[in-house]
């Protein structure tokens, strides 16, 4: 329960239902309770708002202190992603280790039946186990962040808010449940940096994605100055400076560079991936032994679109694109079958190919419902 | 959902029938102490009245207890009001009324059973002259009592001031100021059993004099304690004071739940020296604490552990990591009975302590 109404009215519905409900929620950092700020996760004011919840639906409550696995397995992971040229989901992060993992153990350790949580996904019976399908409401669909919850986690885990028809209808249950919170707004930052500035924790953690260096072209020509990359994510075109424009072609970052802290960025449009690599694949099928042809999405908020994957060894996968695309490392690469999720992976950084041309979207936290 | 069992005295005491009575009798009683008439003269007399029974049951003079709006409150006025000047030397395992009032405190360690290191603080006292010491006479979390006499001859050796946060060994053991040889003691009405609200600063005649205060106000207490007393409360505590008293029949009923709790794999601390007969702690090697307490709470068992803080979230002790308990510390729950705990409470404690350490240690394990 992190004091917002999607989790707020998950709780109500199954106690309505007659469960006995436990409700726990995750300190996960020591936000101050003196920002008290509204609308994101798990900070003072939100474990305040839970409890109040959990009192007015008559349900115990606890809260549990998840800071130091957080820290470590989210928020370090966070800015070294970022010290290493690629853009981090600390959402899917969040979920492998603090949600699916210890708060699922814990649920277990009580002698609880099943975790349910405020996620916006569908888990069908199938004939051969329970499958995660993508939310009734696809604007509200956040299958892609749960792409690596396993077999074992998805039989214990329940997401009732997966069939609602939309977000509108969770508020109207939350009205309807007298919940103190049926207004509140939806978190929309990652909760950790809820003023959006995470370059500065970025720089905190990991001084050296925040020292200043070169924007080059593939060719390695200088054509100006960043201060850090942990500010650029492949497919970027603003914070470009002199390298925004190459005459008159408008550049956008192709590549980022660790090791020499260079930002390469090439004109905007002419480089795509057709193939991407991906680790720490998670498979809620059985890892194909074929290529198979599926959708994936390589961003949170795209359609899904087509690909033929290929499962290799030590949790690798290669994804071949039916039309290149630009693939931002350390984004999720998500497999669908129609709403049903197959598996997903993590996108390694790949050479710079040529091909292709399109217009791009911006990799963005804004506007789209974390977890 | 099964019935509640509380053995968490330590947080607060259940009300006891004669602070109740007395408090229930106060709050019938209109009129400020301070006021002129007769109302006054009346609630002022009540006020007075459980000021001697306070005074007189821990060893002090009247005239020299102030009250205050609880423990934490006779503790920060303590070190507000007493340590101006002086250097602080605090231990280790100190509430965090006490630590957090005192942040840049030298700290007197403690031994692996969570006693304070005499030989440590005289190294502490002797590095300088006017210190302010502050030793709790029982320690919340683990009820292991502290050396008080001991510090108290040293801190006269080197003129140092001791403060005692008796709040949790008040009633439970003999706790006297004179005796103690302590110079200011703290004390809390609802841990003795009364409504909380109101506590005290028990000193010397010599502290009393010296004491600064933290709220001026109206000049009650004497002008050491500004605003109108919470008389209720007040009535409460002395009530609770005077029936308070050091229980052999809780400690049989600790030791059975002690018992109970080894037998299934718990490992005491603090079980080598003296503690509160009503207090153990006891930690199951490899479960978290916060899992323990979560799930005794869903068995009907009302226990706690570390310090909760506001949101209710459980911090990892700062007091078992004194001890050195290393990983332990973390995995240690406080079960402390109240004054009217029964055998068949401690039953309903040993069967739920032993399902849960069989159902939680096989999963560590």
């Amino acid at each position: 329960m992190s004091g917002g109404v999607d989790s707020s009215v998950v709780a109500g519905l199954l106690a309505e239902a007659g469960h006995e409900v436990i409700g726990i929620t995750l300190q996960l950092y020591d936000h101050g309770a003196a920002t008290a700020r509204k609308g994101a996760c798990c900070a003072g004011q939100d474990i305040h708002d839970a409890k109040r919840v959990a009192d007015h639906l008559g349900i115990t409550h606890y809260v549990i202190d998840a800071e130091a696995r957080f820290r470590h397995a989210v928020i370090e992971d966070f800015a070294s992603a970022y010290a290493a040229g690629e853009t981090p989901v600390p959402c899917v992060r969040c979920n492998q280790s603090v949600k699916f993992g210890d708060l699922m153990a814990l649920a277990v350790d009580l002698g609880a039946e099943a975790l349910a949580t405020g996620h916006y996904v569908r888990r069908i019976e199938g004939v051969a186990g329970p499958e995660l399908h993508r939310a009734s409401d696809l604007t509200r669909d956040q299958s892609w962040f749960l792409f690596a919850t396993t077999a074992a986690q998805l039989a214990f885990c329940r997401f009732p808010l997966g069939e609602m028809a939309s977000k509108n209808l969770v508020r109207a249950h939350a009205l309807r449940f007298g919940l103190p919170v049926a207004n509140k707004p939806d978190s929309q930052d990652i909760c950790f940096v809820p003023d959006g500035r995470y370059a500065e924790l970025v720089a905190r953690l990991r001084p050296e994605a925040a020292t200043a260096g070169e924007i080059v072209t593939r060719e390695g020509v200088p054509l100006g100055r960043h201060e850090g990359i942990a500010r650029y994510t492949v497919g970027q075109a603003k914070r470009l400076g002199t390298a925004a424009m190459v005459d008159g072609v408008p550049q956008m970052v192709v590549a980022i560079d660790a090791a020499r802290r260079r930002v390469v960025v090439a004109p905007r449009g002419i480089v795509r991936d057709r193939l991407v690599r991906l680790r720490e694949v998670n498979w809620l099928i059985p890892p194909p032994e074929a290529p198979i042809s599926c959708l994936v999405k390589l961003r949170a908020r795209e359609e899904p679109k087509a690909a033929r994957v290929t499962a290799g060894a030590g949790g690798e996968a290669a994804v071949e694109l039916a039309a290149p695309a630009l693939a931002a490392p350390g984004q999720a690469c998500v497999f669908y079958d129609g709403s049903r999720v197959l598996g997903g992976g993590f996108i390694r950084a790949t050479q710079v190919d040529e091909d292709g041309v399109g217009a791009v979207s911006e990799p963005t936290y804004g506007g789209v419902a974390q977890r | 959902m099964p019935t509640r069992i509380y053995l968490d005295a330590n947080a607060t005491e259940p009300l006891r029938p004669e602070a109740r009575e007395a408090a229930l009798a106060a709050l019938d009683l209109t009129g400020n102490p301070a006021s002129v008439h007769g109302f006054g003269r009346a609630a002022r007399a009540k006020l007075e009245a459980a000021r001697e029974t306070i005074a007189a049951r821990f060893g002090g003079q009247p005239a020299d207890l102030v009250f205050t709006s609880g423990g934490t409150e006779a503790n920060a006025l303590a070190i507000a009001g007493l340590a101006a000047g002086r250097r602080r030397i605090i231990s280790a395992i100190e509430h965090d009324a006490v630590r957090n009032a005192a942040p840049e405190a030298a700290l007197i360690p403690v031994d692996r059973q969570g006693v304070a290191d005499l030989e440590a603080l005289a190294g502490l006292l002797a590095k300088g002259p006017a210190a302010f010491v502050a030793l709790m006479l029982a320690n919340n979390e683990t009820g292991v009592i502290q050396p008080i006499a001991g510090a108290a001859s040293l801190c006269r050796r080197f003129g140092a001031h001791l403060h005692v946060d008796a709040v949790q060994g008040a009633g439970r053991i003999a706790c006297d100021l004179a005796a103690l040889g302590a110079d200011s003691l703290a004390l809390s009405g609802h841990k003795l059993g009364a409504p909380a609200g109101a506590g005290a600063l028990l000193l010397t005649a010599e502290a009393a004099a010296r004491l600064t205060p933290m709220i001026t106000g109206g000049g009650q207490e004497r002008g050491r304690r500004g605003g109108t007393p919470p008389l209720a409360a007040i009535a409460g505590f002395a009530a609770a004071a005077a029936t308070a008293r050091p229980s052999p029949t809780l400690a049989a009923l600790r030791d059975a739940a002690e018992a109970a709790a080894l037998a299934a794999g718990a490992h005491i601390c603090g079980a080598g020296v003296a503690r509160l007969p009503n207090t153990t702690c006891l930690a199951l090697p490899g479960v978290k604490a916060e899992t323990q307490v979560i799930a005794l709470d869903l068995a009907g068992i009302a226990v706690s552990a570390g310090a909760a803080c506001s949101a209710g979230k459980i911090a990892q002790s700062h007091v078992l990591a004194a001890m050195g308990l290393g990983a332990l510390a973390g995995q240690a729950i406080r079960v402390s009975l109240p004054w009217h705990a029964s055998a068949a409470d401690i039953d309903a404690f040993a069967a739920a302590y032993r399902t849960m350490a069989a159902r939680l240690s096989r999963r560590a394990a």
